[in-house]
């Protein structure tokens, strides 16, 4: 039952402290790992918005660099010089040498008329009147196309700047190589799932994307959501997955790039700190646990020690007080019988003295008188003898310090024993530890203690069987162990067996001193005796005797 | 012949008075009193060989006090506590008082017979060494020796 309360405080204290340990701990783990995060999204965010903005910027000084030139090229000539093929070639030539990214260069006419062409593929004498930017170059003065097929069934784009010479105007037009933007878009394709293209404002994609998606089919993304400068939006993917789009416009709000990012691989680096913290606050729970159940253990340990300790030394407080209360009452006893049995004794021995006198001498009833006499004399020595018991001691009060060796003095009463163990067939059986110190002690009240145990552990055997007596020591005290295989003390009587008076023996055979006589002896020494014993299996007397060491002569 | 003069101090009138009879019987001269103030009263007007004295005399003086006291006025009789249990306390105080001995109730008188002649023979030692020792002063001393010896003689 104490065991339960102990081991419900174990579990208590354990709990408690895991509670309040744990609290704290991972309060601060999510709360860390959430604001991480969400620093974590921010600088995400941040990032692709630049991203995109430098992209953009790059796309839109690309594109009017050659707007630039190509509008210098058409200023800078009329239309008869240009017209002229070689010339253009030269042109294109110079072009391509300070811009690059020019894939042809043609000069159409106010009919539409593809007058000259420089360039991989066969476009002369193309009409463009019917195109709709021939218009709207002719009247807006320079045009940038979406990417289209055109003739040549190659995606591409054109930019084409106006002239008017005498009144009427030509047009200097010119392809770009549409993979010079692919490349400059797929170089803001980051990672493994991020995604850069351009789509125009109808949603059709005007660079290849790097993952779904056909260059001039539309694409799934709305150019709506984008509006201002650069904006961020999130958005699911087709798998539900969460997709960051920041989409910048540019060429006059034309085209817009987009590029995607996967938040997750981003935050990658995230998720490896969030495993770290994982790691780290597991742990330290761990550690924690096994910390607090480990000290808790040996905190109630400590307390069950201390508590059983404790249990004990009441017992004895309550023993000794007991034993003093008896002894106090035994002496007050023994005044009271004492001086009776003087009266008596001196009576008697007066009787006595009378006899002597010659007329009593010829008394019929002479010896009967006598007889008597001797028999009342007899009895009050056989109760003075009683209570001189109980006191422990006739004569001596006081013990005579001698240098005592406990093994020596155990063998010297094992040898007056001996002989009457053996007639019954007990084995006394000895297990000595060597070199016992040597203590100032009373060996003859010690050899009466060991007879006395003994004699009671060939009492309780009987016939047959077998004492075990051995000792043990350390630093402060001696311990002599006297084990009996007899009947065994019952658990109830345990702690009367000390008390006087009181005995299991047959009426006549022991007064039941014999213990409580030990008991003073031992006590007054500064030692202490106790029994172990389970009814049927024999008794163990463990008495205990403090070293005190001779002094040096 | 050397009187001896003992007396038997206590305060049960049967065990006194039986020890009495017991004590002329033998033709030992003794007196028995019940009581330490009867023991003290007759001590300061006749001197005794030795006091055989009852530890616990309930109702007066009891034994320890008045064996001081006896000490007080005849310092050389030797004392003989008679106790009904050997109580440490008492015992080894008595003894400490100056007590020659102490024996235990119940007591057959030829014991406590045995320690009276114990105790006398004791003071008889005490008293020779004693007489010598006057002697010896005497011879020394002339002057201071006269003094002393008349109060003994007293």
């Amino acid at each position: 039952m104490y065991e339960m309360i102990y081991r419900r405080l174990q579990n208590k204290i354990i709990l408690l402290t895991l509670l309040v340990s744990f609290t704290p701990l991972l309060i601060l783990g999510v709360t860390m790992y959430y604001q991480f995060m969400r620093s974590s999204r921010a600088n995400t965010e941040s990032q692709i918005k630049y991203r995109a903005y430098a992209r953009a910027e790059a796309l839109n000084r690309f594109l009017k660099e050659r707007t630039a030139i190509l509008g210098a090229m058409a200023d800078t000539h009329n239309i008869s010089e240009i017209s002229d093929e070689t010339r253009l070639a030269r042109i294109f030539e110079i072009m391509n040498a300070r811009c690059g990214a020019f894939v042809d260069l043609g000069v159409i006419d106010d009919q539409g008329r593809h007058i000259a062409y420089v360039g991989p593929y066969d476009l002369k004498g193309r009409n463009y009147f019917d195109q709709p930017w021939f218009a709207e170059v002719v009247s807006k003065g320079a045009y940038m196309s979406d990417v289209y097929m055109g003739y040549r069934k190659m995606p591409h784009f054109i930019i084409a700047v106006r002239r008017h010479e005498n009144w009427k105007p030509w047009i200097l037009r010119a392809t770009i190589d549409p993979e010079i933007l692919n490349e400059i878009v797929r170089s803001a394709q980051i990672g493994k799932t991020g995604d850069a293209y351009i789509i125009n404002r109808n949603g059709v994609y005007e660079t290849q994307p790097r993952f779904d998606g056909r260059i001039l089919f539309e694409s799934d993304l709305d150019p709506n959501l984008f509006g201002g400068q650069v904006d961020v939006v999130e958005l699911k993917d087709k798998n539900g997955r969460p997709v960051l789009c920041a989409g910048s416009w540019l060429k006059n709000n034309k085209w817009l790039l987009v590029i995607e990012q996967d938040p997750a691989e981003l935050m990658e680096e995230l998720f490896a700190v969030r495993y770290t913290e994982i790691l780290i606050i597991s742990i330290g729970l761990m550690a924690i646990i096994l910390t607090t159940i480990f000290t808790t253990r040996i905190t109630v340990k400590h307390l069950k020690e201390s508590d059983k300790k404790m249990v004990e030394m009441n017992a004895k407080l309550v023993q000794s007080d007991k034993m003093a209360a008896i002894g106090k009452m035994a002496a007050g006893v023994a005044h009271e019988i004492n001086n009776p049995l003087a009266v008596i004794l001196q009576k008697t021995g007066w009787i006595e003295d009378l006899l002597e006198e010659e007329e009593f001498q010829e008394s019929e009833n002479f010896k009967e008188f006598r007889l008597s006499v001797l028999k009342i004399e007899e009895h009050v020595e056989r109760a003075r003898k009683v209570v001189h018991n109980m006191l422990g001691f006739a004569r001596k009060m006081e013990p005579r310090l001698e240098d005592v060796d406990i093994n020596e003095t155990l063998n010297q009463t094992i040898d007056m024993v001996e002989n009457y163990a053996r007639i019954n067939n007990i084995q006394i059986q000895v297990d000595f530890t060597k070199d016992l110190p040597i203590i100032a002690s009373d060996q003859a009240q010690l050899q009466q203690v060991f007879l006395n145990l003994i004699n009671n552990a060939i009492d309780a055997i009987g016939k047959d069987g077998l004492i075990e007596i051995t000792t043990d020591c350390n630093d402060t005290e001696i311990y002599i162990n006297f084990k009996d295989d007899g009947s065994g003390i019952a658990e109830d009587v345990q702690n009367k067996i000390f008390d006087p008076f009181y005995t299991t023996k047959v009426t006549g055979k022991g007064i039941g001193l014999g213990l409580w006589v030990i008991y003073n002896i031992i006590n007054k020494m500064g030692g202490s005796i106790k029994v172990q014993s389970v009814m049927g299996h024999g008794a163990k007397f463990i008495v205990t005797i403090p070293v005190v060491k001779p002094e040096k002569k | 012949m050397y009187y001896l003069r003992i007396l038997v101090v206590d305060d049960e009138v049967d065990f006194l008075d039986t020890l009495m009879n017991r004590l002329q019987l033998r033709q030992i001269k003794a007196t028995g009193v019940a009581s330490g103030e009867k023991a003290l009263e007759i001590m300061r007007q006749k001197r005794f060989d030795a006091v055989i004295l009852d530890v616990k005399m309930p109702g007066g003086m009891d034994g320890i006090e008045t064996l001081r006291a006896m000490k007080k006025i005849q310092p050389l009789t030797e004392i003989i506590l008679l106790t009904g249990y050997a109580s440490k306390e008492t015992s080894v105080e008595g003894m400490e008082l100056g007590a020659f001995d102490y024996v235990l109730k119940p007591i057959k008188l030829d014991e406590l017979l045995i320690k009276i002649g114990e105790a006398l023979e004791a003071k008889s030692a005490h008293d020779d060494k004693l007489r010598k020792g006057d002697i010896k002063k005497l011879i020394r001393f002339p002057d201071n020796i006269y003094t002393q010896g008349k109060d003994e003689q007293e």
